[in-house]
């Protein structure tokens, strides 16, 4: 230790203390990343096992969320009236609609947390140095792309409100009768539900409901919906994790439904 | 009630320095500030610690204590085990003046990019009028009281001196949210946060908010609803469009 302040003329110039570990943090602080990272793998594992398997998405009237919209005209007969892709797509017809899920998650601001914590490490966790030795962030491509989370908010509202449509359907019975409920409609309708909270919590949509306004005063029917996202916001993090593993529960039910693994049982 | 507890403090200056053990009697409801005055008194008076109100709204005794970075004052001894080493540094991501005391000028350096507050030229002091439910989002920003243990965390300048020219830091960013957010504020602040201040370099990953002594909400309330108006403005093509056939109310 140097005793250079007795004579301020010949003061060294300032740096950062040289502390020559990573982190001094005592706590498990690595345990978040390991954990986000293992959930993350496994549902890309899993999603990317049943998108392209191309089978058991559909059991009368239950619908997979991964395949929903079924678009292409290799989708199995009763799982869509609408299908605008003709035969020549030969691949998987959930591969025509996971880009939009998959983008609206990507570019969340919650999502962006943890991925650039757990898989880039940058950084891994408060206080603790990221290995990288060059940082730009999102201010040039290809992160500056997060900046369109906006359009993916929306794509993801029109699925959201499919979905709710796929859990309203699920109130019938194999042979389409109205006024049945079986487990098949309370897992549609738990997932439906979750992704609802997941989207109407999202930043973007706080933005859009009064986020950007200047005067709240001027606009109480947006200040009004402003306030009750802020309220939801909090937990979009939570309704982040709990929407994904249900999207692949849910997609996980329907898959043993219709492989005849289980029989959806109806309560009514 | 009392105890021994040990001690390690980074003691130098901007040249070099050390981790120092220190054993030290503690007494009940004692902070780390505490204790370090102690260590200044009895072993080691030459120990610089900067610290005013001691009651977590000066912001001066921001340090890192076992590599979080937190208040000193307000950091309870008895959220440590009595047998386990407490490490006291310096904040990271600014030159050390001595031992813990560090410069942080960048601050107000970068403070002093960001325009005053601007309000419509036929006002006048006196004369300002604005509802409660407009300017209550700013008043969350007020609660801060320049500890800049947000900008110490924030990895962007913390592992990247580099970064230091083209970022401002959380706390300066929440500033220029804060006047955006104004209802009498007339500069847009945007492409200032995004050009001048390096919005864009931030990556969301909360640890600003995760440190804030205050616990203002920084990344939810100012970091994201900034990025969310530069995007308006800048990334999002319908909304342009929007601005430029007059759709689009001029309050936003």
């Amino acid at each position: 230790m140097s005793s250079s302040l007795d004579t301020p003329s010949a003061a060294p110039i300032p740096t950062k203390a040289k502390i020559g570990v990573r982190t001094l943090r005592t706590d498990r602080w690595w345990l978040m990343p390991a954990v986000t990272v293992a959930v993350l793998l496994s549902f890309i594992a899993y999603s990317t096992w049943r998108a392209f398997e191309n089978a058991y998405y559909f059991s009368e009237p239950l619908i997979s969320p991964f395949y929903s919209p079924c678009l292409a005209t290799s989708c199995v007969e009763g799982s869509s009236q609408w299908m605008p892709i003709g035969s020549w797509w030969i691949l998987s017809p959930a591969l025509l609609i996971l880009a939009f899920p998959l983008g609206f998650r990507l570019t969340c601001y919650y999502y962006r947390k943890a991925y650039f914590r757990s898989f880039w490490m940058s950084p891994p966790a408060c206080g603790v140095s990221e290995p990288h030795t060059k940082y730009t962030g999102e201010s040039r491509f290809p992160l500056i792309l997060n900046n369109s989370h906006r359009y993916f908010f929306y794509a993801g509202l029109v699925f959201n409100v499919l979905l709710t449509y796929d859990a309203i359907i699920a109130f019938r019975n194999a042979e389409g009768a109205w006024g049945h409920m079986s487990i098949g409609t309370l897992v549609l309708l738990l997932n439906a539900t979750f992704l609802w909270l997941y989207s109407l919590s999202c930043h973007s949509c706080r933005h859009a409901m009064g986020g950007r306004l200047k005067h709240f005063s001027k606009h109480p029917v947006r200040y009004k919906g402003w306030t009750f996202v802020s309220k939801l916001n909090p937990y979009h993090p939570r309704f982040a994790w709990i929407s994904l593993i249900g999207v692949a529960l849910a997609d996980l039910y329907v898959r043993q439904v219709a492989s005849g693994a289980i029989t959806n049982f109806y309560f009514f | 009630m009392g105890y021994s507890a040990n001690f390690r403090i980074w003691r130098g200056d901007a040249g070099e320095g050390e981790l120092v053990n220190y054993t030290v009697a503690v007494n009940e409801g004692e902070v780390v500030l505490d204790v370090l005055h102690r260590v200044q008194a009895e072993q080691a008076n030459d120990l610089a610690i900067r610290w005013n109100c001691k009651a977590g709204k000066c912001g001066s005794c921001s340090a890192e204590v076992n590599g979080k970075p937190r208040l000193m004052c307000m950091t309870r001894m008895n959220t440590f085990e009595e047998e386990e080493t407490i490490t006291v540094t310096p904040i990271r991501a600014f030159p050390v003046i001595r031992d813990l005391v560090t410069d942080v000028s960048f601050n107000y350096e970068k403070a002093r990019e960001v325009p005053s507050f601007t309000p419509p030229e036929n006002l006048k002091p006196g004369e300002y009028r604005m509802e409660q439910i407009d300017v209550e989002r700013s008043q969350e920003f007020r609660k801060c009281i320049e500890c800049f243990l947000c900008t110490n965390t924030c990895h962007v300048v913390r592992d990247h001196d580099e970064n230091k020219p083209v970022f401002a830091g959380p706390r300066v960013l929440m500033r220029a949210a804060e006047l955006d957010m104004h209802p009498l504020d007339t500069l847009d602040r945007k492409q200032l946060a995004q050009e001048d201040l390096g919005l864009g370099y931030c990556n969301i990953t909360k640890c600003c908010s995760e440190v804030c002594p205050e616990h203002i909400k920084i990344t939810d309330n100012a970091l994201i609803p900034m990025k969310e108006r530069v995007a308006d403005q800048k990334y999002d093509p319908l909304r342009w469009l929007g601005s430029k056939i007059r759709v689009r109310s001029h309050d936003e």
